[in-house]
């Protein structure tokens, strides 16, 4: 008899006591799932959205997980084989109709109704911009970004990023060679930069401060180091910055020098720091250290070092040949190999001169 | 000598491989020669023909097309099954059409490749246990990653459920072998070529294939050549699956034992059912894609190349058109598997069996519909995204009536809790949490922040590691006293489970919270603010590592000198438990009549099959005539 009762069905009572063990350890399951601090700070107007989305997620699934485990730990704690039992079988049941109907029906609901939140915040989220709406260049490239955007009817280029908060900005995001992804962890929203084609999304800062762009599509040897400094400024400090770059005495001196009048130092510092996004030219500063550019990277090697004993032709040849001979701890194919083709002779020969002064000075 | 060097075997193997070799370079060297290409001799050229051409000598040689040959010219062919079954270890090393040694051969392989890519994940977190660079460089790291996921996915799970199926399926529906035995042996002897292609890579000039499983265009296109190793290996790999689908959908639609109707099939037969539809309409689009970038890397097509009008996002349309599927075909066998274990565990009948059979089928034909969602920041266009979800939940709706019904099959029954229950019911669990991260990556406002991230990472782990390899050590250990007459050691089986159970959990749980912190994947440096997580991985994921070799021990001593096991160890009622363990070599003596379903455990007096001999008039579907009945044989 006592047998019987402990193969028996479930009694009324440990009913009660299953959907309560399940209803606390949901209870507890949901509170833990939201007191994580999942995302990192939201720095644009959708991220908090996506956010909210995600603790409602948390709190549908959890009881999902919860359910399944607990029916299947109350089995194994009450019909698991006990010495005795070798040849026992369970009872023959071979389904119930009115279960499975259930089953199919409650998951369908909780589908529909995910698929509908999920689809009114997509539309929010991809809504087109608005018309003015700032736009951005972003062009990935083996492995470094570049910026450009048109302020006071004059283009701007950079290899940081550098946005006014608050304002909706519309980045149309391109690549020179292989799959590159632009996303900012902060704003919640990535694209694929695909070659031949322009893709790109449309959101507004909403957060000052400083993060990083993440390449987040594998590019090649380079893509764990292929992140850009994004810079979201109060709307006083942007113009500030606009003012800045778009005076000639720097920023044009790229531009300038094609037309030999500007100092060949200038330009060997403007093309080390700044680089020549028209030609694909990517910043040295980019990647390296160097105490006279005011750069701090650590992606490649630090100059001040590794060519504080190199005569200009040496450096010449890193340039040009970057896989030629390599510093000890760093990869081969790393660098880009186009500087050869993207620096004109005048160009390369500036900033060689640059470099061979700054990392040679006492 | 001169007689080793003509007949089939690995003397003439060998030969046959370096003539291949040999034959590779004269016709690069001679169209070269022909089109006035300089140099002639140009190496690139010739070991691209040569990964192509070899692996078919070494077939020739080895003996697979042997039968076949003699018979297309008209000669004498001979049906003595001199290559049928085992009967010293030396003939797993030989061309056999035995399912059973096929199916022996299979596994082994496959775990050879599964102890190999698992080391290469240990590689893997080696380099991830601190920010910076520890002892590889980015090139390498990108390797151990890619191959770590080609080798376990192409090399270890699919062919592994081939193997399981390929021992265990013909047994279940009565029939004597499967219905092309010499296809099945030449479907298994094309995966270690792929396998050794694949590894050899790692020689290649420029490093190994190193751009992600995935293997994206354009990246895939200018990698070095270690990337061409890759697309040759896929298509070897593929070939053999595609094989061996075709196999097991004419054996499973023409071999059935009498009485054995599509609803008396066991869930395990219905799963490689399902699987092989899969297979044979998916899988050559992950062949074209790849002869795509071969044809781009090779003569300079410009399939992926937008400067010559080639379009980047269709490499991704027509990969995920497989590869999807291909998600699918990693685990419905595992499905089937897990509904064996636990039918005879619980003693009890497969909860809803019809619906388990059609939520299958359902899962096929949606399988279809969601490619894209792969896709959701590719820059394709934006509006497909929101179909593309809908399909992608929908599947959530067959997949939890398969959980549910599982757990409903617990419900009263007399659960026996030993290792192969143990992994079933682990693999309930960890592929709920498998399934719903997958429900959180179909909704395209979540995925867009997560694409890319760690979180995918967790959520491939769980599905493939703790549903798919959980699944697969289910089986094995289920299986094990069938395909070696021997017992397993259960209290190893035990402590492997709770440590890879465990170990698993702290490998891969901790991924979800960083890949939504922002740690992208794919990456050998991260960010500083990762770096106590991480290490917390990398541990867990080295005794997760360690675990696997109880498991080696365990399997290998038991096989040695495991006690014998009785033809039925575990009172099932499908066919595979009513012959010896193991098998006599044409598996029955008497064809199977089947008269009940194949779970009818609590039934009193209840069976599926039973073995009325000669009396039972014998099927005689098309083509199976070359190999006569066990009756006629001995």
């Amino acid at each position: 008899m006592g047998e019987d009762t402990r193969r028996g069905s479930v009694t009324g009572r440990m009913w009660a006591t299953l959907i309560a063990i399940g209803l606390v350890a949901s209870a507890i399951g949901i509170a833990l799932g939201l007191s994580i601090r999942w995302f990192p700070v939201a720095g644009s107007t959708i991220a908090h959205k996506i956010d909210t989305f995600w603790d409602v997620l948390i709190i549908v699934s959890v009881p999902i997980f919860v359910g399944v485990t607990t029916m299947v730990l109350f089995s194994i704690w009450r019909w698991r084989q006990r010495p005795g039992e070798e040849l026992l079988d369970g009872p023959p049941i071979h389904g119930n109709t009115k279960l499975e109907v259930v089953w199919t029906t409650i998951p369908t609901i909780i589908i529909a109704g995910l698929c509908a939140y999920a689809t009114i915040l997509l539309l929010d989220i991809q809504s087109a911009p608005a018309k003015g709406t700032r736009i951005i260049n972003v062009t990935g490239q083996q492995f470094a970004w570049t910026f450009s955007t048109v302020e006071n009817g004059k283009k701007i280029q950079t290899n940081e990023l550098y946005v006014p908060v608050g304002e909706p900005i519309n980045f149309k995001v391109r690549s020179l060679d292989v799959i590159h992804d632009f996303w900012v962890p902060e704003w919640r929203l990535k694209v694929d930069a695909v070659p031949g084609i322009t893709t790109g999304y449309s959101l507004t800062p909403s957060r000052v401060g400083n993060y990083q762009v993440v390449c987040a599509e594998l590019c090649g040897l380079g893509h764990a180091f292929m992140r850009a400094n994004v810079h979201v400024l109060p709307a006083a400090k942007y113009a500030a910055w606009v003012q800045k770059v778009t005076t000639p005495v720097g920023a044009a001196a790229v531009g300038a020098a094609s037309n030999g009048s500007a100092s060949v130092a200038t330009l060997g510092k403007q093309l080390f720091v700044a680089g020549n996004p028209s030609t694909g030219t990517i910043a040295c500063g980019t990647c390296h250290t160097m105490k006279a550019a005011a750069t701090s990277s650590a992606t490649g090697p630090n100059l001040d070092k590794a060519l504080a004993h190199d005569p200009a032709s040496a450096i010449k040849d890193s340039i040009v040949n970057p896989n030629t001979e390599v510093v000890p701890g760093y990869a081969k194919g790393v660098m880009p190999v186009n500087y050869g083709k993207t620096l004109n002779t005048q160009q390369l020969d500036a900033l060689v001169a640059y470099i061979y002064k700054s990392v040679h000075r006492r | 000598m001169a007689a080793k060097l003509t007949s089939p075997g690995w003397y003439r193997a060998l030969l046959y491989t370096v003539l291949g070799v040999a034959f590779a370079l004269g016709l690069s060297a001679g169209l070269r020669a022909i089109f006035n290409l300089d140099p002639v001799y140009a190496w690139q050229s010739w070991v691209t023909i040569a990964l192509l051409m070899t692996p078919l000598f070494f077939l020739a040689g080895i003996g697979c097309f042997d039968y076949w040959w003699r018979w297309a010219r008209g000669r004498k062919v001979v049906d003595d099954h001199a290559d049928h079954g085992a009967h010293s270890w030396r003939d797993y090393f030989k061309v056999n059409t035995d399912h059973k040694v096929i199916g022996i051969q299979y596994i082994c392989v496959s775990f050879f490749f599964m102890f190999v890519g698992g080391l290469m994940a240990m590689l893997v977190r080696a380099e991830l246990a601190q920010p910076g660079r520890q002892f590889v460089d980015a090139n390498t790291y990108n390797g151990l990653f890619s191959i770590h996921a080609t080798l376990l996915i192409f090399l270890f799970v699919i062919p592994v459920f081939a193997g399981i199926a390929n021992y265990v399926l013909p047994l279940m529906i009565g029939a004597p072998d499967m219905a092309f035995p010499r296809l099945n042996a030449l479907s298994f002897w094309m995966l270690p070529l792929a396998g050794i292609i694949m590894l050899l890579s790692f020689l290649a000039p420029g490093g190994s294939f190193a751009a992600g499983w995935t293997a994206y265009a354009p990246l895939s296109v200018h990698q070095p050549l270690g990337a061409t190793f890759f697309t040759v290996a896929v298509q070897f790999a593929g070939a053999s699956s595609i094989a061996t689908a075709l196999n097991f959908l004419v054996t499973i639609i023409t071999m059935r034992a009498p009485g054995m109707t599509f609803f008396r099939m066991p869930l395990l037969v219905w799963a490689n059912f399902s699987t092989s539809l899969l297979v044979v309409i998916a899988t050559p689009f992950i062949a074209a894609s790849q002869f795509m970038v071969l044809l781009d890397r090779a003569l300079g097509f410009n399939f992926f190349n937008p400067a010559g009008g080639g379009d980047v996002l269709m490499y991704q349309h027509i990969f995920w058109f497989y590869s999807h599927p291909a998600v699918y075909i990693m685990m419905l066998p595992g499905f089937g598997i897990i509904s064996e274990v636990l039918a005879t565990r619980a003693r009890k009948p497969i909860f809803g069996y019809r619906m388990m059979a059609f939520s299958l089928l359902a899962i096929v034909v949606l399988g279809f519909t969601v490619w894209a969602h792969h896709m959701f920041v590719s820059g394709m266009q934006n509006w497909i995204r929101i179909p593309m979800m809908i399909t992608t939940a929908i599947i959530a709706i067959p997949t939890g009536i398969k959980i549910f019904s599982w757990v409903a099959t617990l419900w009263r029954g007399v659960l026996k809790m030993d290792t192969p229950m143990l992994w079933a019911v682990g693999f309930i669990t960890m592929f709920t949490l498998g399934g719903i991260s997958g429900v959180m990556l179909a909704m395209v406002p979540l995925d867009i922040h997560v694409s890319d991230t760690y979180f995918i990472v967790a959520h491939i782990h769980y599905v493939l590691f703790g549903g798919s390899m959980f699944t697969i050590f289910a089986g094995i250990y289920f299986w094990f006293p069938k395909m070696t007459g021997r017992m397993y050691n259960e209290r190893l089986g035990k402590l492997h489970f709770w440590l890879t159970f465990v170990f698993f959990n702290l490998t891969f749980a901790p991924m979800h919270l960083i890949g939504v912190q922002g740690m992208p994947r794919r990456v050998y440096d991260y960010a500083q603010q990762f770096a106590t997580w991480n290490l917390i991985i990398s541990l867990s994921s080295f005794v997760l590592g360690l675990s696997s070799l109880i498991f080696l021990y365990n399997m290998i001593v038991s096989w040695r000198a495991g006690t014998r096991a009785v033809a039925n160890p575990w009172r099932s009622l499908t066919i595979e438990w009513q012959v010896s363990s193991p098998p006599p070599i044409f598996n029955f003596d008497a064809i199977p009549s089947v008269v009940g379903g194949p779970y009818e455990y609590g039934v009193p007096g209840a069976v599926h099959a039973v073995f009325k001999g000669a009396e039972v008039p014998s099927p005689v579907p098309a083509g199976v005539d070359a190999s006569p009945t066990p009756a006629t044989e001995h």
